[in-house]
């Protein structure tokens, strides 16, 4: 028990971190994803539409099909043989961001695709706006579709976290497996799954009291 | 009156619509009737401003207007097929959307709208959302919403087809007593018997022409 105690500290600081990039990624890839998946859904007519989605979609092709641990090590070790360089901290945020935005452009895009066109048709012929439709119509509908997957990637991120062990930052698995060999016990990295399995089971309890929020209609 | 003049539309190169002329009288039921698959809802949807005209007009009390300048004015108002209610939002939040966004104070909205309600048969479902609505509920919310916003011309697309057949007469009065109030209406079917029964004025597609 004592030993618990004293290792603690060092665990919850890696919580910090851990919680730290988990939060910051959320903030910036969900709106981030948002955002590209507006790009996403149209079928633009222009040459120079045509290229922005087709970037677009290379962009989610890429993040989405190769390993988020490579796109970490990309940036952080890989970028400054070319003079990009960033701390540990802002390439793990980078990475995170740039790898859960094209997870969530995907999601977006499908929750756009799910709601009917005739609920913007409705709205058009009431003489709203396409943002007010988007706004009271669209948007709420679109949030409730996406909310299951939103919340898998959600937990998904959490565990995620633990890569930017690779880049050396000092998060929740490192501190355990640090302990773990400075005191040849296996009892840290059980302390460590614990807190994953608790911070899981936080998030899960959210998803499920948000879901229920958005069951008052069909 | 709404008069259209010569409206031609084509999709991909294959013409749909051949110069439809036709007009729209003031406190009249105009019929709008041909075999599925002939462009009824692509009229419909040309004089919403939904689809634009390959070429044609429109004149609005001897003006010459368009879709999108009718809109403005609130001049149509549309009952789809599908009805199209908002699923998020309750029935009462489904009719007062639009006007309180266009600047009616949420309370002279929510006066109309109980009006409406009482007159439909709906005061029970204010509350409720449109998941737990019969067709014939969902039917009259999206007649509702659409009368909300005052319009001079009310179209409907198909509406006995998402309905039970025995419906069928039900549509038929209420469409009716609207047309007693005063109201100016057209009545997209391919259901000859409906038409009659509530037209005075009928136009076919495909053929080109009124029988009056
Ligand atoms: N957006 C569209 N693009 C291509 N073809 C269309 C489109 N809308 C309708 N059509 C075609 O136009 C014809 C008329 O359709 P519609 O107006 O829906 O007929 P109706 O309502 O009389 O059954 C059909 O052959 C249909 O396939
Ligand atoms: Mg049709």
């Amino acid at each position: 028990m004592t030993y618990i105690f004293q290792i603690l500290p060092a665990l919850l600081s890696g919580v910090k971190l851990t919680l730290g990039i988990f939060a910051i990624t959320l903030v910036g890839a969900i709106p981030l994803g948002l955002i590209l998946s507006v790009g996403l859904i149209p079928k633009p007519k222009s040459i120079l539409g045509k290229a922005g989605k087709s970037l677009l979609e290379g962009y989610v092709w890429v993040f989405r099909g190769t390993p988020l641990l490579l796109q970490l090590m990309f940036i952080f070790y890989g970028l400054p043989i070319i003079g990009i360089v960033f701390d540990r901290f802002s390439a793990a945020l980078v990475a995170f961001i740039l790898n859960y935005a094209a997870y969530f452009a995907e999601i977006f895009r499908g929750g756009f695709g799910a709601v009917d066109e005739g609920q913007f048709e409705a709205s058009t012929v009431l003489n709203m706006t396409r943002w007010q439709a988007l706004r009271y119509v669209v948007i709420p509908q679109v949030v409730k579709i996406v909310l299951p997957s939103i919340g898998n990637e959600v937990i998904n991120l959490v565990k995620d976290s633990s890569l930017v062990y690779v880049i050396g930052l000092g998060d929740l698995l490192r501190a355990g497996n640090i302990a773990s060999a400075r005191d040849v016990t296996l009892l840290p990295l059980v302390l460590v799954g614990v807190i994953y399995l608790l911070l899981t089971l936080i998030l899960t309890f959210l998803q499920k009291r948000i879901e229920a929020a958005f069951s008052y209609y069909r | 009156m709404l008069e259209l003049k010569n409206i031609n539309k084509s999709f991909n190169g294959r013409p749909v619509l051949k110069n439809v002329t036709l007009t729209i009288e003031d406190g009249k039921t105009l019929a709008i009737v041909g075999p599925s698959g002939v462009g009824k809802t692509t009229l419909l949807r040309i004089i919403s401003g939904l689809e634009q005209a390959d070429s044609g007009t429109m004149i609005w009390n001897g003006k010459p207007t368009t879709a999108q300048a009718m809109r403005k004015q609130g001049i149509i108002g549309v009952v789809f097929q599908n009805f199209e209610l908002f699923p998020n939002l309750s029935v009462m939040r489904n009719i007062t959307l639009a006007p309180t966004l266009q600047g009616v104070d949420q309370q002279q909205a929510d006066a109309t709208a109980k009006k409406l309600l009482d007159q439909l048969a709906l005061t029970d479902q204010e509350k409720a959302y449109p998941y737990s609505l019969s067709g014939g509920q969902k039917q009259r919310v999206a007649i509702a919403r659409a009368l909300a916003l005052n319009p001079q011309i009310l179209l409907y697309d198909e509406p006995t087809s998402a309905l039970d057949p025995l419906l069928r007469e039900n549509v038929a009065e209420m469409v009716n007593q609207f047309k007693a109030s005063g109201m100016t209406q057209v009545v997209v079917t391919h259901d000859m018997d409906f038409a009659k029964s509530v037209a005075d004025t009928t136009y076919h597609v495909g053929k080109g022409g009124d029988d009056q």
